[in-house]
Formats: C-alpha cells, sequence, structure tokens
C-alpha cells in the first residue's frame, strides 16, 4: 500500500493530518478550515478529528492571523495557516515581511519560526478578481521566507511534510487549478530535500523551467514539440526561494536553451532572476538569450479573458520556436 | 462615564454601584475618598466621562477609594503593599530614569543613532512592569525601557538596536520580554497568538502588550483586540497613552476615550492615572490575575504623558506648547511618590542618597558599556537569515567573503 493514487488537495490533506498526528505542537488555522475544511477542501475532516484546539477557525482577519501565528510560534507552536486566496494576503504581508521573515535575525538566531502559510494561488479557474494571482516573487524577494510551490500530489504530500518541519517560515503556494489532478502519493518515500528542483522529463534540445502549475503545461508543450521531432527537457523547480540554480545549469549546460514559464507577471518576476543567473553561469553555453513566458503587466484580468492572459501551449511553443530560432 | 462602562467593573466588586460616580473634589484633610479626574482635554474625550483610577495624587497623598466604588476592587490589590515595595518602585522609576537620561545624553554625543526617551512614562512602565510574575511574557513596543528593567533585562541590552549593532539583541525567552516592535501595533498580535498558546498550554501566566495611543488606529491593534476576545485569551493590552503620536494629538487617532474601546470587543477596560505607579501596579495586577484565571483580556489605558520629544529626532515645539509639559510636570510620577514616601516616613534621607549613587552608577557603567560596544562583524549581515540555511544566501556570503579578501590582496596581506 506504499503508493496511492490521490488528488494533489487529498494529498496535502493528508499531509497535515500526518502532521497533526505526530507532533502536537502542530496547528492548522485559518477562515472556514474547521467544519466547512476549507473552501477548496483541503482541511476537510481535520477539526473533526484533532478538534477545535488544533484546527482553529479564525476571525476574519488575515494580519490577525499570520501576527497570532508568530506568536504561537513564540510559545513553542506550529502553526500551518492557510489564506484563503492569493489575493487576500496582503492585509497580512506586513506581518509577513516586516514580523515573520525578520524575527530569526532580529533575535540573533535565539527564535525561530516554523510557520507554514499555504496560499492557494494561480488563475484557470474562472474565478473572480483577486482569486486568480501569482504573487510568488513579492514574497520570494524577502529574505527571511522561503517560498515553494509544489506541481504534483506526491511533491504536494512531501514538501507539506518538509515545509512544517522547517524551523524557517515556508510560503507553500498550492496550484489551485491543480487540486483535483490525481497521481501517485508513497507515503513511505523518503523524499529529496524541500529545495530541490527535478528533471521530470529528460531532454536534449531545450530547457523548460516552471514550477505548480505550469509544470504539467510544460509537459504537454514537450509531448507537442516532440511530434515536431523536438527534444524538450523539463525541469520542476519546485521551490522558487531558495532557486536550486544548479539543476538549471546542469540541465542548460546540455541544452543550451532555457525558457522560464511562470503565471505571473514576466516583469521582475522569477523568471527574470532565473535568466540573470543563468545567463551569467551559463554564457558560453547558451545559444540563445533565456526567454520567459508569463502573465502581462496588467491586473489579472476577468475570467472570460484569462486564458489570454496565462501562458499555454502556443505561446510557449513560440517561445521555444524562438529560441531555437537562434 | 456610561452605564455601558459596566463591563470594565471589576468582577469581584459584587453589590458596588455600577461604575458611575463621577469625580470628586480633592479633599485637603482628613482620608480621602473615591478620588477619581475628570479631564476634558480633547475633542476625542468630550461629551464622556473620562475617569482615572488615581491611588496617590500628584501630592503624594494616598487616596482610598470609598467601599462602594468601582474602584475599590483595583485599590485592593496594593492594599497591603509594603514600604519596602513601596521604595521598590520609586528605586525602579528613578534608576529607569537616570537609565534614560544617559541614553539621550549618549545619542547627543554620537554614541546611539537614535533614542525615544520614556521620560515622564515612568510610573505607567514600572507599575505595571511589576505586576507581571516571572512566568508572564511581555511585547513592548520601542519605548518600554522600564518595563524591560523591571523583567531584569540588562538596559545595556536595550541599546544595540538604537546604537546600530543589531535589531534587536536580546533572547525574548531569557527574561521573556520579546524584542522591541517598531511597526507600529505588530506586536499586540505576537501577544495575543502567545496568549492563545498559554491556554492551549493549560498553563496560568499571562501576557501583556504594550502600545501607545496612536498604535490604536491601527488594524493590527484591533485585530488583536478581536483575536483575544474570541478565544479568551490571556492577555492585557496596556495602552500608555502619552497624549502624543510623533505630532498627532489623541483627536487624530479617536473619537471616543481610548479604555471604552475595550467594550466593543466584549472586555473589559479601564483608565488609570498613568503618572501614578501605585495605580499602576493595582489596575495591572488586577487585569493580570483575571487573565490567568481564564477570564480573558483586559483593556487598561494609563493616562499619561511623554515629557520629551518622541525620540532625539523629534521636535516638539512644532506642534505642542511649553505650558502642556509644565502642567503636566506637576504630576510628574516620580516627584508623587517621592512626596509620599517622605510624608509617610517610609525613606529617609540614607535611602534618597544611596539611590542617588546608585544612579550615578548606573549611568555610568551604562557610559561605559555602550562606548565599549563593538562594531558587528561584517558577516553578521548573512548570519541568522534563515535557521536552516538557504543556498543563495550562502552563495552571496561566499561573494562578500572573496570580495573583502580582494582587499587583503590588493594589500598584499
Ligand atoms: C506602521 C508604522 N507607521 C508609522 C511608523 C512611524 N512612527 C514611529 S512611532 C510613531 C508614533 C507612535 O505613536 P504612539 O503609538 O502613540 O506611541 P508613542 O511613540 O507615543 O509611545 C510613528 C508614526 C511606524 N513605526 N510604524
Amino acid at each position: 500500500m506504499a503508493a496511492e493514487k490521490m488528488a494533489l488537495a487529498k494529498a496535502i490533506n493528508e499531509s497535515l493530518r500526518r502532521a497533526l498526528d505526530s507532533d502536537p505542537k502542530v496547528l492548522i488555522m485559518g477562515e472556514d478550515v474547521g467544519k466547512l475544511g476549507g473552501v477548496f477542501r483541503v482541511t476537510d475532516g481535520l477539526q473533526k478529528d484533532f478538534g477545535e484546539d488544533r484546527v482553529i477557525d479564525t476571525p476574519l482577519a488575515e494580519s490577525g492571523i499570520v501576527g497570532t501565528a508568530i506568536g504561537l510560534a513564540l510559545r513553542g507552536y506550529r502553526p500551518v495557516v492557510e489564506i484563503q486566496f492569493d489575493g487576500f494576503v496582503f492585509p497580512a504581508y506586513d506581518q509577513i515581511v516586516t514580523q515573520l521573515a525578520k524575527m530569526h535575525a532580529r533575535s540573533l538566531g535565539k527564535v525561530k519560526m516554523p510557520i507554514v502559510i499555504r496560499i492557494p494561488y494561480g488563475g484557470g479557474i474562472g474565478a473572480v478578481e483577486h482569486h486568480s494571482e501569482s504573487p510568488e516573487a513579492l514574497f520570494a524577494h524577502v529574505a527571511g521566507l522561503k517560498v515553494v510551490s509544489p506541481s504534483n500530489s506526491a511533491d504536494a504530500y512531501w514538501m507539506m511534510q518538509q515545509a512544517i518541519q522547517s524551523d524557517d517560515p515556508v510560503i507553500y503556494f498550492e496550484p489551485k487549478r491543480r487540486y483535483w489532478d490525481k497521481a501517485e502519493v508513497n507515503r513511505e518515500a523518503i523524499p529529496g530535500p524541500l529545495h530541490t528542483a527535478r528533471v521530470v522529463r529528460e531532454g536534449g534540445d531545450l530547457t523548460l523551467a516552471a514550477y505548480g502549475p505550469m509544470v504539467k503545461l510544460c509537459q504537454e508543450v514537450a509531448d507537442a514539440a516532440a511530434e515536431e521531432g523536438r527534444s524538450l527537457e523539463v525541469v520542476d523547480l519546485r521551490s522558487i526561494s531558495p532557486v536550486d540554480f544548479d539543476t538549471i545549469q546542469a540541465s542548460v549546460e546540455k541544452t543550451r536553451r532555457l525558457v522560464v514559464v511562470h503565471e505571473a507577471p514576466v516583469f521582475l518576476g522569477s523568471g527574470a532572476e532565473i535568466a540573470a543567473r543563468i545567463t551569467e553561469r551559463c554564457f558560453y553555453h547558451l545559444e540563445a538569450p533565456v526567454l520567459r513566458v508569463g502573465g502581462y503587466h496588467a491586473p489579472y484580468p476577468p475570467a472570460r479573458l484569462e486564458e489570454e492572459y496565462l501562458p499555454d501551449l502556443d505561446r510557449v511553443l513560440d517561445a521555444v520556436d524562438r529560441s531555437l530560432a537562434y | 462615564m456610561t452605564e455601558s462602562t459596566a463591563a470594565r467593573k471589576p468582577r469581584r466588586s459584587a453589590g458596588s454601584k455600577a461604575a458611575g460616580t463621577t469625580g470628586t473634589k480633592a479633599e485637603t484633610t482628613g482620608k480621602r475618598t473615591a478620588r477619581t479626574t475628570r479631564t476634558t482635554r480633547t475633542a476625542a474625550q468630550k461629551g464622556s466621562e473620562t475617569e482615572l483610577v488615581q491611588l496617590l495624587t500628584p501630592e503624594g497623598e494616598r487616596v482610598e477609594p470609598a467601599k462602594n466604588s468601582p474602584y475599590a476592587e483595583y485599590a485592593s490589590f496594593v492594599a497591603d503593599i509594603t514600604p519596602d515595595e513601596l521604595r521598590g518602585l520609586y528605586r525602579d522609576m528613578v534608576l529607569t530614569r537616570r537609565f534614560d537620561a544617559e541614553a539621550t545624553a549618549l545619542q547627543r554625543q554620537g554614541e546611539l543613532g537614535l533614542w525615544a526617551s520614556l521620560l515622564g512614562q515612568e510610573a505607567a512602565q514600572i507599575g505595571s512592569g511589576r505586576a507581571t510574575r516571572e512566568d508572564d511574557y511581555v511585547f513592548p513596543t520601542y519605548r518600554e525601557h522600564g518595563v524591560a528593567w523591571c523583567r531584569g533585562v540588562d538596559p545595556t541590552n536595550l541599546l544595540g538596536m538604537f546604537r546600530g549593532v543589531n535589531n534587536g539583541g536580546w533572547d525574548p525567552n531569557g527574561n521573556n520580554f520579546h524584542l522591541y516592535t517598531i511597526v507600529i501595533g505588530s506586536q499586540a498580535l505576537h501577544a495575543t497568538g502567545y496568549a492563545m498558546g498559554i491556554t492551549k498550554d493549560g498553563a496560568d501566566s499571562a501576557v501583556i502588550a504594550y502600545f501607545g495611543d496612536g498604535a490604536s488606529s491601527q488594524g493590527d491593534v484591533s485585530e488583536a483586540f478581536n483575536f483575544a476576545a474570541v478565544y479568551n485569551a490571556p492577555v492585557v493590552f496596556f495602552c500608555q497613552n502619552n497624549q502624543w503620536a510623533i505630532s498627532e494629538s489623541n483627536e487624530k487617532q479617536t473619537r471616543v476615550p481610548l479604555y471604552q474601546r475595550a467594550q466593543g470587543f466584549g472586555f473589559p477596560g479601564v483608565r488609570v492615572d498613568g503618572n501614578d505607579a501605585l495605580a499602576c501596579l493595582a489596575v495591572t495586577r488586577w487585569a493580570l490575575e483575571r487573565a490567568r484565571r481564564g477570564e480573558g483580556p483586559a483593556l487598561i489605558e494609563a493616562y499619561t504623558y511623554r515629557m520629551g520629544a518622541h525620540t532625539t529626532s523629534d521636535d516638539p515645539s512644532r506642534y505642542r506648547h511649553d505650558d502642556e509639559r509644565a502642567a503636566w510636570e506637576a504630576k510628574d510620577p516620580i516627584l508623587r511618590l517621592r512626596r509620599f514616601l517622605e510624608a509617610a516616613n517610609h525613606a529617609d534621607e540614607g535611602f534618597f542618597g544611596e539611590l542617588e549613587a546608585e544612579s550615578e552608577a548606573l549611568g555610568k557603567r551604562v557610559r561605559e558599556v555602550v562606548r565599549a560596544m563593538p562594531d558587528p562583524d561584517r558577516f553578521a549581515i548573512f548570519e541568522n537569515v534563515y535557521a536552516d540555511g538557504h543556498a543563495l544566501v550562502d552563495e552571496e556570503r561566499a561573494q562578500f567573503a572573496a570580495y573583502q579578501a580582494s582587499f587583503a590582496e590588493a594589500e598584499g596581506v
């Protein structure tokens, strides 16, 4: 029974359950996480089994959720807080950036902040305003925070275990449009470190680097490109801060071309950082400039336009063509 | 005061009238009764009776609230205070003021980049700080030097961040005294979360969160009030209303007396004379004890005055008049306790003389320690950014090291 097929949301649920079970200091906090099980049911059934004291329905106050989680962490707890949607993290942004991220340094290492902030993020589900954004770069820019995003059920399960065990604050971005995708989860497999990237598909002509919801798209792109006789390598970054540049570099030294794909706006996004660093590291290996595919510098559009805004198969394939044309 | 303030009526004062007595004029002879002081300073307070719990008048006379007064309950918390304890409060205030003056001087001499003086707020801080128990936890803002003193934090530890050698620098768990918080109001939530943890642990300690009148406008403070009420967290919110938030007066922060806010959140609020150490001690003991008993949060508004500038960078002459300060100087917290100690024969010249010498020694030590404080190692930039490490920090530390080493090479070292 080692491996089991489950949806990504279920994998997170199972992972939270395991954490609650194995460590009495782990708490779940957020809006609607209790009886309802979260608006995406990620915490479904946890309050029933662990009680209102461990799985805490909070007032509707994001700063309050993160701020009190900081106090609980100071008291020795390991809170896992849920922000209901990406666009609602900003009332808590102050607490995350000015308090949570810096507490360890300010105490000269005496205080640890083992807090996980879960944020369902990204578009593609036809939602209203503030329910489809990808603010990961805003967090990755802040020293003291770690930022990760799983792309599949197995990673979702294991990365959550590792995030909870980490003594650093981890912003755990959940690709909400992949919540219902099923994949095998092996609860016994010993995973690699939380902040390593992984080559999920080998290829020789070009590297596609992505994380979270875009990994699946990039795999589809690689399938499509294969029909045209092109062999693309796909790297799942898994961690947005720190970025495992070594894995990307190794791939680029082999393929000599890199396209970074994410949903967030391209301008000053994590793709920009990756392009800059890989250019520094691989200047003599590159046959083409590192290209980026992502959102526009515009507010996330209404649902009827999100397919125009989000990277899709053709936009990524176009970038692949442009890179290969150099 | 309106009927609505009944929420702050002390729990054990069953049978007493609902809070509703108006201030009585101080009597000059005989035992005083139910001394409460009315203030009508700002628009925010007009139209509402704003009474202070006061146990020591500015002249240093002890007042006992009448038995049926809503304040009798608070007074009962210091009813059997000993002369020794009273001298202790006085000593704390004198030494804290001396430390503060030394820090201000050190800033003037260029040894500190900035200093936030507590001058005038000694009673609020020492009275409340001395009410805390060792296992209680304190969340200060950036001016709580007197509370730090009560917690046993070496005052020189407080100077590191003002000198610029660190951003905090002490172990919060060493004395259950959290790091100073610069972002206004943030710590009210940390305090509340910590208090929620105490409840979860089944412990019987309490938390006290300090903040200013300006901070009362911040969302975090309101969120903290609400979380504390909803989870019945053992946290005491201690607002030092020193009348100013840099240049902004109470009128710019609130339309209602601050202590009355508590009622809307569902817990008691009380306004205490913040220049009366005894009253601050009494009211804070009351609030902490009920929190420890599981009766939830309370808000204390210590009505006081910041006698100095907001910080050494501030120029109060641009926004307030000297006569305002003069009026508050007449209510000086230290002087009033000294008058009482002298009148009651609780302290003699020997005590005051020794304290004077102790003050000077403290000033000297602070001066010496600050001047000897080394700049941090340059690699401290990269220390403790993460508990578990971070590849980018490692990479940049290595680059930094190579860059530093290049100078040594250039110099042929
Ligand atoms: C969020 C935030 N906004 C602005 C400031 C700048 N600032 C520092 S102290 C202060 C006034 C605070 O007044 P109050 O809360 O009454 O406390 P006091 O300094 O009077 O003790 C301001 C505006 C800050 N530190 N944090």
